[in-house]
């Protein structure tokens, strides 16, 4: 139910310009070329930046130390550097670790109940693999598209779909992270499907934001080899938009402005969703943290001074009453 | 002690990034750039229309490949319903005369670099 409804969300998101561009006319066009893609990246930039804002109002008094690697305490007693870091440098190298290869992930394991009953616990790098190989994909594929933004194509975004079109299989040449997006991405959706613990903590959201970035592969790979458009015209839109003179090219396809809407919905839902763990990653505070507890002492700065009534003062106050009652007292 | 201070310099960072093709733009001052083709003087119509060609010829010229290489076939129909040579060289180049001022604004507009002239020359240009 959770998945049909997020499909068909998304399905509506391509039906949505389909049927609308295809029979509008200039006005429609400008609204899906020009307006709803502003929105997009407005909603994208001020969603961000409030977001993060947001986050960084938050105290962060303590550090919050793992316990996935030794700390670093006597000298003689040999720390992990970047698991458990001391310095700035180790958790320099922790983030980078986290944010470029996901560590975290990489310790993902599997629990399996065997005859016995037995419990058994297993490395699960799938996930692992499939996560690094999507975010990869990804990123690779969103450098690639500034050749729709940028002119002159800047020197990086040549030597990117080079690379990525190495083997100059068909024409127009397939790039290898069209394939790998697309299969990753697959599995990380049948995955949720499949393994029945997942998909019982499984939400509408997890679905929909996996659909809508499958629709956005598939509806950029329609344009590239199937349904095909004037490229130029694109560009033209690209631009334009980016130097706030926009234009739309009578020359573009029904076929690119699915793919544009896609993407602009995407903008606008990225900043309110899970999806802004792009942000966040950075923000983890068991992985930014220098783990130096030991060696340094953390005061909270907002400790206000407590009111306190200690013994002595009590004593003072009923002494009387006390001696009367016959109750032993510290001071006479 | 909150955090305040680098993450906003990290959002400041990321902000710059993203807004890359902006700024890039505006440095380069080529924003508004279209390129410009140069059209054959002569002749008013191509073997398919504008934009037709304007999105598909890639898939044309493959065709056009394998028609001639792998089927020896010589001759196919314009949309006039006039035959017409599949050649690089003599139709397209015959027509649409100096490479530099038809394909390539385009390809280097898109960074495209096709691999027609690995093997075609035009033979007017000289290197």
């Amino acid at each position: 139910m959770k998945l049909f409804i997020s499909l068909l969300a998304v399905l509506v998101l391509i039906i949505l310009p389909l049927i609308l561009v295809a029979n509008g006319g200039d006005s429609i066009r400008y609204l899906f070329g020009v307006i709803v893609p502003y929105v997009g990246i407005a909603v994208f930039l001020f969603g961000i930046i409030y977001r993060v804002l947001h986050w960084a109002r938050s105290p962060v008094p303590f550090r919050i130390v793992t316990t996935c690697g030794q700390q670093r305490s006597l000298p003689w007693i040999k720390s992990s550097k970047l698991e458990n870091p001391h310095t700035i440098w180790g958790v320099l190298g922790r983030m980078l670790l986290e944010v470029l290869c996901f560590r975290s992930l990489f310790r993902n394991t599997k629990v399996e109940l065997h005859e016995g009953p037995k419990l058994a616990y297993g490395a699960d790098k799938w996930l692992w693999a499939a996560g690094l190989a999507f975010h990869w994909s990804l990123l690779i594929i969103f450098l690639r598209h500034f050749k729709y933004f940028a002119e002159p194509v800047p020197y990086f975004v040549t030597v990117i779909q080079n690379l990525d079109g190495f083997f100059q299989v068909g024409l127009p040449i397939l790039y290898i992270t069209d394939i790998i997006v697309v299969v990753a991405l697959t599995y990380i959706f049948l995955r949720r499907v499949f393994v029945p613990q997942v998909r019982y903590i499984s939400l509408p959201a997890d679905y929909f934001a996996l659909f809508l970035l499958l629709g956005i592969t598939i509806s950029g790979i329609v344009v590239r080899y199937f349904f095909k458009t004037d490229i130029v015209g694109v560009k033209e839109l690209g631009t334009g938009l980016l130097s706030f003179h926009p234009v739309v090219p009578a020359s573009i396809g029904v076929s690119f402005f699915i793919h544009l809407f896609l993407v602009s919905c995407l903008l606008m839902y990225f900043p309110f969703s899970k999806l802004m763990h792009m942000g966040g990653v950075f923000l983890s505070p068991t992985r930014n943290l220098v783990n130096n507890s030991r060696a340094k002492r953390h005061i909270n700065p907002w400790n206000y001074p407590v009111k306190v009534h200690t013994y002595e003062e009590y004593e003072d106050e009923f002494r009387e009453v006390m001696r009367a009652a016959g109750l032993p007292l510290e001071k006479e | 002690m909150r955090d305040k201070g680098r993450i906003i310099i990290g959002l400041v960072i990321f902000l710059i990034l993203i807004t890359f093709p902006v700024w890039y733009n505006v440095a380069r001052g080529k924003a508004g750039y279209v390129p410009q083709l140069e059209k054959p003087a002569t002749v008013k119509q191509c073997v398919r229309d504008t934009s037709f060609m304007k999105a598909h010829h890639m898939d044309l010229l493959d065709e056009w490949r394998d028609r001639v290489v792998r089927k020896g076939e010589v001759m196919d129909i314009d949309m006039a319903g006039k035959p017409v040579e599949m050649s690089l060289t003599r139709t397209c180049l015959g027509c649409h005369h100096n490479r530099e001022a038809f394909c390539n604004r385009c390809h280097s507009y898109m960074d495209v670099s096709p691999y027609c002239w690995d093997c075609h020359v035009d033979p007017k240009e000289t290197k």
